[in-house]
């Protein structure tokens, strides 16, 4: 683990990718050491150690069913709403345990945010939406500063502008892109440290998913990101480090024009050129 | 041969026809070249088609027949009466008819028969006889002539299949028809009854009085009271003691199934909640009247308050209780409902289970559940049982729980049993007040309606 080796995350520069593989020496977020999971008596995670570094994006890809999700959902403990869902090995936080007994998951949540693979605004009106988290977490002393958190929350998910003078309707009322931003929105609102992804484009059109896209390079400067999603060109185009996962393994963790253009391992190789997934 | 037993050669023969058409147009795609060989319809429609064409048009003709004959015979035989035996009044017609109906058909009565008594029972069996063939005779003709037609239209560029359809919609149509009409039919006759009432009361009185003592009267003149204020305020008490136990009670029973309980205890937990629904309210009536009220009253004597064994507070328990399952089951469908992902968001939002549950589940659920509060409170005006056993029966304008009371459904009750004179005021106030529940329960039904409707065009 290098831990000790932190230095400030604001090194990201704007253009990704070549910048972040010079940057591995970084300090580490989240640490993953030997998690296993299992749904009853299957075990969908078959041990994966990752680090995680500051204000980089990091993205899963993987075939379906490998356990991307799964491993997603160990990160904010996702997995604990799950019938029959078990976990094991430890995950740290900036160097706290996260299945430590005496840990809050609410807490933990809180500063863990996610954004899922359907938009799932909430039936209430635009700001309540944003609201939700910073009311039940106490964030705002009074109704402007409230209002303060939903524009800023907004601006920065690149909404403000488009929802300004209709905050008071319905979320659900929006375009499926719109809907996937205000869920982004909705997640910084709580001002969490890390945001995890769930394929969040896999439901929007292209122009939707390029908006998403910049909104993730965007948000990466304040934030770190781990993103699953199935397309190689996203992963290329948003992410500093790749992972490979295969059937509840982690194969392969690389900067991303690495893994590529010159992948270590042959699973990888047979995933990235197409032969299977 | 009986009516039944035409019935069931129609039956027979619609078979038969069935089969003919099947079988015909089976060999006629047999038949056809090889170009145009199928036919436009699956040999089961052009059997059904024969079938139906051969049966429907007999089964009305029939059916249009039983309900005309007897009122055509009996003019006849009236007309034929009244000129051998001089006029007669309306009553003294119907008890001869009754007669004359039963020597005609065998029964024999009880004194001797007149002659007069006699040709007119032989006359009718006469017409009865003559109408029994004709019918038969008509019927058969037309089974045939359906056939024939159905028959000789088989060809392979008929649509049978089509035609199935179009019967097959009307025939739905007519059903949602009957449903319909009954209902018309109940609320005209009732609106017609109340305004009898209302020509006895007027309106007034009747929905302002404060006084509930419809004295009995032999001479069907409209004495003492009719207010129903006092008996709407023991509804009203009843129902709401019920709600306040059954609303929070299956509520919290609905959202301990659905979110907490494991699959294991839900297996178990539900079916046992919902054979409270199935015990009938009578039922609960006797152990209103035997166990709670008793219970409730010697609490009430040792914390010293006066509570009667049978009151508001005893019948709106035990009705509370047999409602529990009415709101928890109905709710725990809704609440089930509410998807996933939106249990997800929230949660991922640093939400616990009962935050979600109360800041995004239950408004979700809002509108099925407003629905049923409100069909159980429809159920809590409507019951009848509990409130006869265990209301205490007196219909005085007041407001506490713990006193007798009387409500509109024990009320109609009480006014219809025993030997009533039907067309007396004291009777037909019973129409007034079941169409005052009637527009209660609807204006229930309206209210919960709209507030989903709005709910949904806020939220959809
Ligand atoms: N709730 C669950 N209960 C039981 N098994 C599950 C559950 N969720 C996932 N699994 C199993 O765990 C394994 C990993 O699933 P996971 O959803 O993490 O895959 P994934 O990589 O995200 O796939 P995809 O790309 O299709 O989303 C799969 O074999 C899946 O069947
Ligand atoms: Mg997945």
């Amino acid at each position: 683990m290098n831990m000790a080796n932190s230095q400030p995350g604001s090194m990201m520069t704007n253009t990704l990718g070549k910048a972040a593989s010079q940057q591995m020496s970084r300090e580490v977020t989240v640490s993953a050491q030997d998690v296993k999971v299992y749904y009853g008596d299957t075990q969908a995670i078959k041990g994966i150690n990752l680090d995680i570094y500051r204000n980089e994006v990091i993205a899963f890809i993987g075939p379906s069913g490998c356990g991307k999700s799964t491993f997603l959902r160990v990160l904010n403990r996702m997995n604990d709403t799950i019938d029959g869902c078990r976990v094991e090995g430890k995950v740290t936080l900036d160097g706290e345990d996260i299945y430590d007994k005496s840990l809050d998951v609410v807490l933990l949540r809180a500063r863990v945010g996610m954004v899922f693979q359907k938009p799932n605004p909430f039936p209430k009106s635009i700001f309540e939406n944003i609201a939700y988290g910073p009311r039940l977490h106490g964030l705002a002393s009074s109704k402007t500063d409230l209002e303060g958190i939903v524009e800023s929350s907004l601006k920065r998910a690149g909404l403000w502008n488009e929802v300004k003078d209709r905050l008071d309707q319905p979320g659900t009322g929006l375009s499926g892109g719109q809907q996937q931003r205000l869920c982004i929105a909705r997640t910084i609102a709580v001002s969490p440290e890390m945001i995890l992804m769930d394929e969040p484009c896999s439901a929007l059109d292209p122009i939707a998913t390029a908006k998403v896209e910049e909104l993730i390079s965007e948000l990466s400067r304040e934030y770190t990101i781990a993103i699953v999603t199935h397309s190689m060109q996203q992963a290329a185009r948003v992410s500093h480090r790749t992972a490979y996962f295969h059937l509840g393994d982690l194969i392969e963790v690389n900067a991303t024009d690495k893994v590529f253009t010159q992948p270590e391992h042959e699973l990888t190789e047979a995933y990235i050129t197409g032969r299977f997934g | 041969m009986t009516n039944w037993m035409l019935v069931a050669v129609l039956l027979g023969v619609m078979a038969v026809a069935y089969h003919l058409g099947l079988t015909r147009s089976r060999v006629m795609a047999r038949a056809g070249n090889a170009r145009r060989a199928a036919m436009h319809s699956r040999p089961g429609y052009y059997g059904a088609l024969v079938a139906l064409w051969c049966g429907l048009p007999a089964f009305l003709v029939f059916a249009v027949w039983n309900i005309a004959e007897p009122s055509l015979i009996r003019n006849a035989v009236v007309t034929m009466l009244s000129s051998e035996a001089g006029t007669m009044t309306s009553q003294q017609v119907g008890i001869a008819m009754q007669r004359i109906e039963s020597i005609a058909s065998g029964f024999g009565v009880a004194g001797d028969v007149t002659p007069v008594e006699a040709a007119a029972a032989a006359e009718m069996a006469r017409l009865q006889a003559i109408g029994f063939y004709t019918k038969i005779a008509l019927v058969m003709a037309i089974v045939l002539g359906g056939l024939v037609f159905a028959y000789r239209r088989i060809k392979p560029d008929f649509r049978a299949r089509n035609h199935v359809e179009q019967i097959v919609r009307i025939a739905m149509f007519l059903a949602s028809g009957v449903a319909i009409l009954t209902t018309v039919g109940i609320v005209l006759s009732m609106v017609s009854e109340t305004l009898r009432f209302f020509s006895f009361v007027s309106p007034l009185d009747f929905f302002f009085g404060t006084v509930w003592d419809p004295r009995f009267s032999t001479t069907g003149a409209a004495g003492g009271g009719y207010g129903i204020l006092p008996l709407l305020s023991g509804t009203l008490l009843v129902s709401v003691v019920a709600m306040t136990v059954a609303v929070p009670v299956g509520l919290m029973t609905a959202i301990f199934l659905a979110e907490y309980a494991t699959p294991r205890f839900r297996s178990i937990a539900k079916p046992v909640i919902e054979v409270l629904a199935g015990i009938p309210t009578i039922v609960y009536g006797v152990f209103a009247l035997i166990v709670v009220g008793p219970f409730f009253s010697s609490v009430g004597a040792a914390i010293g308050l006066e509570i009667r064994a049978t009151s508001a507070l005893t019948a709106g328990f035990v009705m509370g209780i047999m409602l529990i399952p009415f709101i928890s089951s109905l709710s725990d469908d809704i609440i089930t409902q509410v998807p996933r992902s939106l249990r997800d968001a929230s949660m991922g939002l640093g939400a616990t289970r009962s935050e979600t549950i109360r800041r995004v589940v239950l408004p979700a659920a809002l509108p099925g559940v407003v629905g049923a509060v409100l069909l159980a409170a429809s159920r809590a005006i409507g019951e009848t049982m509990i409130v006869v056993l265990a209301a205490g029966n007196s219909p005085v304008l007041q407001g506490n729980p713990f006193e007798a009371v009387s409500t509109v459904t024990v009320t109609i009750v009480n006014q219809l049993t025993g030997d009533q004179d039907f067309a007396s005021p004291q009777s037909l106030v019973a129409f007034a007040l079941g169409l005052t529940l009637f527009v209660i329960t609807l204006g229930l039904n309206v209210v919960a309606l709209y507030i989903v409707r709005k709910y949904r065009e806020q939220y959809d």
